[in-house]
């Protein structure tokens, strides 16, 4: 099969390998129709994730048509039309039965590694490096699912591949940053990024009751799909965003906060300079400006919810904000199975429709060249779906190699 | 258990004077108490801990002379007053191993210190036993003072290097006998851990060494085992302790190749589950070197019981053991072969 592999820093290359197999009762194949390059894959892109080996398949939103299933799996069947969530989850451990999914202590291999680095294992993920288990992941033509029996979610052939693929990743991880900061009727939530993460907070928050959503950024095309999802825009480099935050709520800071930004945040000013060369140094592994300002920005009292990936050591984190006011700091990757049915059935009933994110579709062939246009924000992009079995585009049929949806 | 650790380093001081000190077994009721090993065990017979701290506070004594009084001293050892400044620093030097032996738990490396010490003094009176000196008398008795403290500093350092294993579990104390403990928790009750554990066949399953381990009786059985470097272990154990849905330990029997005993208790957790607690006792071929070497690449018992005590966790809540081996990769560099042969990751 082809399969979008990792071989260093800014080096993908989508090559031939060996089809998955069936490892463990609970497994299943899929023949996946659809993926899409997450932000969080940008970071393994750009070389920040430890634990990354030459020769990693990477990529972990992805959906399809079941193929295969071991004999442990009985809520499956060959040509089920099935979503799957980024965590591997046996869903009987500790952390499962809580549904805290993306804590399970059952699916990551490699745990004494994460344990070594942060005290304690998460669960496994799919292509995303080897201290979450080093599973292959899901830009390829086909994908193993251990624990098949519990993570992935059939929807209906009634909708298309771009509504319900973010089921994968995004829209939890949005709609969790948002549940997460607890908010009270006429909220005012300020959302730093507005990228596929930061749009689905936004839109999340507002489903959840909230009355006025500030988001940050500084991509024109990025605070027009925010404003489209009904937040207000701030763009960083035109205005003070702790000022403006301030004047808009009286002085109080927003109620919520929520950083969609992560580990590679830009920023201008010393700051800026002072992240990038400490981490070009090797003396922090994160640069988290967005951080920063939410701790800064957040309300006496109030939340701020991390959905954002920070790997390992930050630095000048306002700490002190935190215990003098009182805040409440939120985060964890995604416990996705927790939120698939009832995400679903907003889809269905049409209260959301998550295509609205989708700027760009590309043959999985042109994977590397939508890893560099999506870092680099190229051609106003904010999510690359990838499909697997589309054949790229000869050169004398089309002269440009991609192909517009919105 | 919490609070209380009979791991050395962890705990109160190990009590050097008392090797007779209770099995652990004292600590609380659940506990199966070890069996000595099948050869022969040396025991100081003297009181090691107390020599120790007499020569420490020797060392501190001859330190705070040397340090105040540095010509006095330099008269009365024959080693002349022309070097003040010398005699401050071995003075200093003495001051560092006297607090070190009496302040630090484990004392051997402080007491080697005083045996460098000793050799260097023994340098430097003997340019003072030259015809030239004076006071070569006086210098000659100091030489043999000092030689005479040299063989008791190295006798109390040897002595106190090769018992630094564990003394707090009686029986077991070899000269080169390592001991861990570690636990892992499970939503599984005591009982079904016990009978899974219980049940020999199963141990391959979750013990990635164990090939294969083959009842001899009700209480022996005959284990094979792939050992680290190629070549396959082979022993017979036995189960020394058995309580049904609580306990179990065991050793090996005389003869094994890598001898070992340990325990497993299965302790009811509050709110649900099992905590799985694991006991052993070890000697490594070739002592503490290969030991230290064995950590280093992971291959250490300590870190291969941790990961057996994972699978067995995992085969008994989801019926399987998560891996990625066999799974599609693109092409793997040296590091990344490295790595999997060492099974540093579980994927290849």
């Amino acid at each position: 099969m082809k399969a979008n592999v990792w071989y260093g820093k800014e080096q993908l290359r989508v090559e031939d390998v060996p089809d998955p197999r069936i490892l463990n009762p609970r497994d299943a194949i899929v023949r996946i129709t659809s993926t899409a390059i997450c932000g969080s894959d940008l970071h393994i892109y750009g070389g920040f994730i430890p634990g990354m080996l030459a020769g990693d398949i990477i990529g972990h939103e992805f959906m399809g048509e079941v193929v295969e299933v071991g004999s442990g799996v009985r809520n499956l069947k060959v040509g089920d039309r099935i979503v799957n969530p980024f965590p591997i989850s046996c869903g009987s451990c500790f952390f499962c039965q809580r549904k805290e999914f993306s804590l399970c202590e059952n699916s990551n291999p490699n745990a004494w590694a994460a344990e070594k680095l942060w005290g304690h294992s998460p669960a496994g993920l799919f292509g995303y490096s080897h201290l979450l288990g080093g599973y292959a992941g899901g830009q390829a033509q086909y994908a193993r699912i251990p624990f098949a029996d519990v993570g992935p979610i059939k929807v209906p052939q009634s909708l298309p591949d771009e509504q319900v693929l973010f089921l994968s990743d995004v829209f939890p991880t949005g709609y969790m940053a948002a549940e997460q900061c607890n908010l009270q009727p006429g909220d005012t939530v300020a959302v730093w990024g507005c990228g596929p993460v930061g749009l689905f907070s936004i839109k999340s928050a507002l489903l959840l009751g909230a009355g006025r959503v500030i988001a940050i950024d500084r991509f024109p095309e990025r605070l027009r799909k925010a404003t489209e999802a009904g937040a207000e825009g701030l763009n960083y480099e035109q205005v003070d965003v702790l000022e403006v935050l301030k004047d808009l709520t009286g002085g109080r800071g927003p109620d919520a906060c929520i950083d969609a930004v992560g580990l590679e945040g830009h920023s201008h000013g010393m700051f800026g300079v002072y992240d990038r060369m400490k981490q070009g140094l090797m003396l922090e592994t994160d640069r988290p400006p967005s951080l920063r300002q939410a701790l800064k920005a957040c309300r006496n009292g109030g939340t701020v919810s991390i959905p954002a990936v920070y790997g390992g050591f930050l630095d000048k984190v306002p700490f002190g904000s935190i215990v003098n006011r009182a805040l409440t700091l939120k985060s964890g990757q995604t416990h996705v199975q927790r939120y698939l049915g009832p995400l679903l059935q907003l889809i269905e009933e049409g209260k959301i429709d998550p295509s609205f994110i989708v700027t760009h579709t590309l043959p999985l062939e042109q994977a590397p060249e939508g890893y560099r246009m999506f870092r680099d924000k190229e051609d106003s992009c904010v999510k690359v779906v990838l499909k697997p079995w589309l054949e790229p585009p000869t050169l004398d049929a089309e002269p440009q190699p991609k192909t517009h949806l919105h | 258990m919490a609070t209380e650790s009979t791991e050395p380093g962890l705990g109160q001081r190990p009590q050097f004077r008392s090797q007779t000190t209770a099995p652990s077994e004292s600590l609380t009721g659940t506990r199966p108490s070890y069996r000595p090993y099948p050869r022969p065990i040396r025991m100081p017979s003297f009181d090691m801990r107390g020599l120790a701290d007499g020569l420490g506070w020797f060392s501190i004594a001859l330190g705070t002379a040397a340090l105040l009084t540095p010509r006095g001293l330099g008269t009365l050892s024959g080693a002349g007053r022309g070097h003040p400044g010398l005699t401050r620093g071995v003075g200093v030097r003495e001051l560092a191993a006297g607090m070190g032996i009496l302040a630090q738990r484990n004392p051997a490396p402080w007491l080697w210190s005083r045996v460098v010490g000793d050799v260097m003094d023994l340098a430097m009176l003997t340019t003072a036993l030259g015809s030239t000196n004076p006071r070569r008398g006086r210098a000659a008795v100091s030489f043999a003072a000092v030689a005479g403290i040299l063989a008791v500093d190295v006798f109390a350092a040897t002595q106190l290097t090769r018992h630094a294993g564990n003394p707090l579990i009686s029986g077991v104390v070899g000269p080169t006998d390592l001991y861990f403990e570690t636990s892992i928790a499970t939503t599984k009750s005591p009982e079904e851990c016990y009978r899974f554990w219980r049940n020999l066949d199963n141990l391959p399953r979750f013990m990635s060494n164990v090939e294969s381990v083959q009842a001899l009786d009700e209480r022996r059985s005959h284990w094979v085992a792939k050992g680290p470097a190629g070549p396959r272990l082979e022993w017979d154990a036995e189960i020394t302790e058995d309580r049904p849905g609580a306990a179990l330990a065991w050793r090996t029997l005389a003869d094994a190749q890598v001898s070992h005993a340990g325990s497993v208790i299965f302790e009811s957790a509050n709110g649900g589950g099992t905590i799985i607690r694991l006991s052993m006792h070890y000697s490594p071929p070739g002592g503490r070197v290969t030991a230290t070497l064995a950590q280093l690449l992971r291959q250490d018992p300590q870190a291969r019981v941790r990961e057996d005590l994972r699978r067995f966790k995992q085969l008994l809540e989801t019926g399987e053991i998560a891996t990625t081996h066999g799974q599609p990769t693109g092409r793997r560099s040296l590091i990344g072969r490295a790595v999997h042969r060492w099974r540093l990751t579980s994927s290849n």
